[in-house]
């Protein structure tokens, strides 16, 4: 026991969560984008599946890790079209075609993965970027600016994205398609453009999430890696009460658990495996049902949109 | 022209031969209409009778099944509401077209592209919206959210944005049916204001005397049908309501007043309003079986808390209710209704309807547990819907049938469908908020005959509503609301137009102010 609470330890903690925040922050923010149009994309699980294959596969091939990066964001553009297309053009109820992207994409990455790789290879994915003298800062600065280049885009991606929604035209009319959209239509603000647009944007976010954890964190693909990752990011749109800094508590504080509860097991501390994963989970059912202020939530949320009715 | 944004200003829009059909109804039926600058042109009909659906056209909400639209004699179509706006047509809509969750600046910078580019400009927004407020008496203030406007600051919202949007041509549906009197004569201002710089105007209401005192031309139109034009020089009430109704309208002559045994007894009541601060303050009023008594008032000084107290829908602060001398002051609703205690709420949109529900399910919303209906956990379908069709037709709900989501029907017949529902029961008391507000006077006539009934019934009725001539036409008794107390109590022989105008602005018959604001 004496090892378990020293600054090394510490350090490792807090540079785990830091890495698996990221698939979350992404994915999240991704959904948030979505959500604020009045779109609640499910599938969000679906698209990381594909894009980590994707990116997986064609790291595998080529080696290029920017282009298994580029081919991560296409295809979750693509499966994002596809959901468009179903829930805002067509618009079929957003909670099943979000299921049905789901499972297409479950199923998909792992008939391709067992079609065309077959057995569990290791590829070699982004590195760490040490960022010269921020990284010489004591015990901070190697946890903060040591970290693969995803890290650090996923921590930018915050306050970007806090910019676009607050202080850009094109923020304010997301807002506007997802509380009101009559009232934004009447205006001459093309509803389901914006929709396709921000669950596009989501999409591709949740296709960076997929990459991230393929070809920056594990290095590897297997069949569900992502292990309901996807839905925790859903999740943690409403924790976050719809907003990208509350969304970024939700991740870090998520994979502040996972990862202690990691450590708890790399050293070897007693207690049941199972019990240890099932923490994290446990604590997000808690802290939703205690802090979601529905308050907050698009009005519009989950409703299709129908010009011209009183 | 201080807008926004400068357009190409048209000064002629016409429409032709427009046709609209919705499943089960035909709209709109070949109707012509036209608009020039400097002019209001106002839109009358019934509930349902296609003005909404032709100006929804206008302004690109709704494609039109055949006809054409020409701007200065060049054709133009319409695929959406922006090809409008870029063509100098702003609309104000039935039901306000705001985020409610933004500010007032957001709300108008929202439909407009940015000086600055990709980033917002609210600044610039709030300057110009500052600017166009002075400049047509439009009072509002940029940085409020617009969740916490009355309405009829929403309402000034809603012109801003249509004048910051660069419109030449502005439709108004129905502007003054959720407004008080006041707030009518402050919007008439403006709408003047925009006419003498050369704006166009269309207005749609179902109140005559705003219509004769405001319009150029007025049109009229008759189930989707063109019914004719007519100039404002040459306005003949009783022909306009021919071309409306199809009829003449009766009269509402007085009957004798015997004044039955005392129903509802208010003894010194003290109602808090939204805010917390006391809106009703002391009021004591006796209603009697098969009366009407009137309660008279400028909305908002205390009535709609009265009525929900009375209800039950509000708790009152002190004082006592006795329901035949059952205490009911802390009572549930659903007791009081069982109790024989009908309500026809003043936000009948919000309060009284299930938007998604078919007609029918809402004509049913409370009696689905009356044994005529149902047995046991079934419900008699056959029953509900014999008796469905029966008030539709009873109150002329203009509607395909009786599967049709509520959110299909016109604005009107929406208010029909409630009423219908509320006044077909048999209630001992009856509390009824401006029963005719945004009912067409068609329907308007016919609800009043139904509340004669009621009374005439036995029932007792007490009548909120703001305007004095149906207050005059109805009431038994006609009681004075203002700042949460009753001013004076008259027999409807004893009293005069005048004299309660007076007593509603706080203000004895002399003209002597009577009370300082608020309660003590
Ligand atoms: N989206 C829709 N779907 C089906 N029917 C509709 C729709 N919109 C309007 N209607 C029908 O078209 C007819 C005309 O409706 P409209 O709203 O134009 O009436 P209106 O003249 O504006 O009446 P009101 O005075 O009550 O507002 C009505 O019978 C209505 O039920
Ligand atoms: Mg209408």
């Amino acid at each position: 026991m004496r090892d378990i609470f020293s600054f090394n330890v510490l350090a490792g903690v807090l540079q785990t969560m830091l890495s698996l925040a990221t698939p979350f922050l992404f994915a999240a923010v991704g959904e948030t984008f979505s959500q604020l149009s009045g779109v609640v994309n499910l599938g969000v699980d679906g698209i990381m599946l594909l894009s980590a294959f994707f990116a997986f596969y064609t790291v595998l091939l080529t080696g290029n890790i920017w282009l298994g990066l580029l081919v991560a964001i296409i295809v979750g553009l693509l499966m994002g079209l596809l959901m468009s297309v179903v829930s805002v053009t067509f618009k079929a109820q957003q909670g099943i075609s979000g299921i049905g992207l789901q499972i297409l994409g479950l199923g998909l990455s792992s008939l391709l993965f067992k079609v065309l790789v077959g057995t569990v290879r290791t590829v070699s994915g982004f590195r760490r970027m040490r960022i010269p003298l921020l990284a010489d800062i004591p015990f901070l600065g190697p946890i903060l600016f040591n970290n693969t280049v995803l890290v650090y885009a996923a921590f930018l991606l915050v306050p970007v994205s806090w910019f676009i929604l607050e202080r850009t035209t094109l923020g304010l009319k997301i807002k506007a398609v997802g509380q009101n959209p009559s009232a934004a239509d009447s205006v001459g603000i093309s509803v389901n453009g914006i929709r396709y647009l921000s669950v596009c944007i989501g999409s591709a976010l949740a296709g960076v999430a997929g990459a991230s954890i393929s070809i920056s964190i594990s290095n590897l693909f297997q069949d569900n890696i992502t292990a309901g990752q996807g839905f925790i990011a859903v999740a943690l749109v409403y924790f976050g009460g719809w907003s990208p800094i509350g969304v970024m508590g939700g991740a870090l504080l998520f994979s502040f658990a996972t990862s202690a509860q990691i450590w708890l097991q790399v050293l070897g501390v007693d207690i049941p495996a199972s019990l240890a994963v099932m923490i994290p989970y446990i604590l997000t059912i808690v802290v939703l049902t205690v802090s979601v202020n529905r308050g907050k939530q698009p009005a519009a949320l989950n409703k299709q949109f129908f010009r011209g009715e009183n | 022209m201080n807008s926004a944004v400068e357009r190409v200003h048209i000064s002629h829009v016409e429409m032709k031969e427009i046709v609209k059909t919705f499943p089960g109804v035909m709209a709109c039926n070949h109707i012509d209409f036209d608009i020039r600058s400097g002019e209001v042109h106002s839109l009358l009909g019934e509930n349902g009778a296609g003005k909404s659906t032709l100006m929804k056209m206008l302004y690109g909400m709704l494609r039109p099944d055949g006809g054409e639209i020409l701007l200065d004699g060049r054709r133009a179509v319409f695929h959406s509401p922006a090809d409008a706006i870029s063509a100098g047509i702003g609309m104000i809509h039935q039901h306000f077209m705001l985020v409610p969750t933004m500010t007032v600046a957001q709300n108008v910078a929202l439909g407009q592209p940015s000086s600055r580019g990709f980033m917002l400009d609210l600044d610039v927004v709030s300057d110009k919206i500052r600017k166009l407020s002075a400049e047509y008496g439009l009072r509002v203030n940029p940085d409020d959210l617009v969740s916490y406007l009355s309405v009829g600051e929403q309402q000034r919202v809603e012109i801003i944005k249509a004048l910051y949007l660069g419109a030449s041509i502005i439709i108004l549906d129905e502007p003054t049916a959720v407004l008080t009197p006041q707030e009518v004569d402050d919007l008439f201002v403006v709408l003047r204001n925009l006419v003498a710089e050369g704006h166009g105007l269309v207005f749609i209401s179902h109140k005559l005397h705003e219509v004769t005192t405001l319009s150029t031309r007025v049109s009229v139109l008759r189930d989707g049908h063109f019914m004719g034009t007519r100039d404002a020089s040459c306005l003949d009430r009783d022909e306009l309501v021919r071309m409306m109704v199809g009829r003449e309208l009766k009269e509402i002559t007085p009957r004798g007043y015997s004044g039955g045994a005392e129903r509802l007894k208010v003894r010194d009541l003290h109602v808090q309003g939204d805010r917390g601060t006391e809106v009703v303050c002391g009021v004591t009023i006796d209603l009697h079986a098969g009366e009407i008594l009137g309660i008279a008032g400028v909305a908002g000084n205390g009535q709609r808390e009265l009525a929900e107290a009375l209800i039950g829908v509000r708790v009152p602060t002190s004082g006592t209710i006795l329901l035949e001398d059952a205490d009911i002051t802390t009572a549930k609703l659903n007791n009081r209704i069982n109790a024989g205690m009908a309500m026809i709420p003043e936000e009948r949109m919000q309060d009284g309807a299930i938007k998604d529900f078919s007609v029918q399910e809402n004509v049913f919303l409370h009696d689905h547990s009356d044994p005529e209906f149902s047995a046991g956990i079934f419900l008699r379908f056959k029953k509900m819907e014999a008796h469905a069709r029966r008030l539709i037709q009873d109150f002329k709900v203009k509607t395909p049938n009786l599967d049709t989501p509520i959110r299909n029907l016109s604005g009107g017949n929406i208010q029909k469908v409630i009423m219908a529902r509320e006044l077909s029961r048999k209630p001992s008391v009856l509390i009824a908020s401006q029963p005719t507000r945004g009912v067409d006077i068609g329907a308007s006539e016919y609800i009043r005959e139904r509340l004669l009934l009621q009374r005439d019934n036995g029932t007792a009725v007490l009548l909120i509503s703001e305007d004095l001539d149906e207050l005059f036409s109805l009431s038994d008794r006609i009681a004075v609301m203002y700042e949460g107390r009753i001013m004076g109590l008259f027999n409807r022989e004893d009293t005069d137009v005048q004299t309660l105008g007076f007593l509603m602005a706080g203000l004895d018959p002399k003209g002597e102010s009577l009370v300082g604001p608020g309660c003590e």
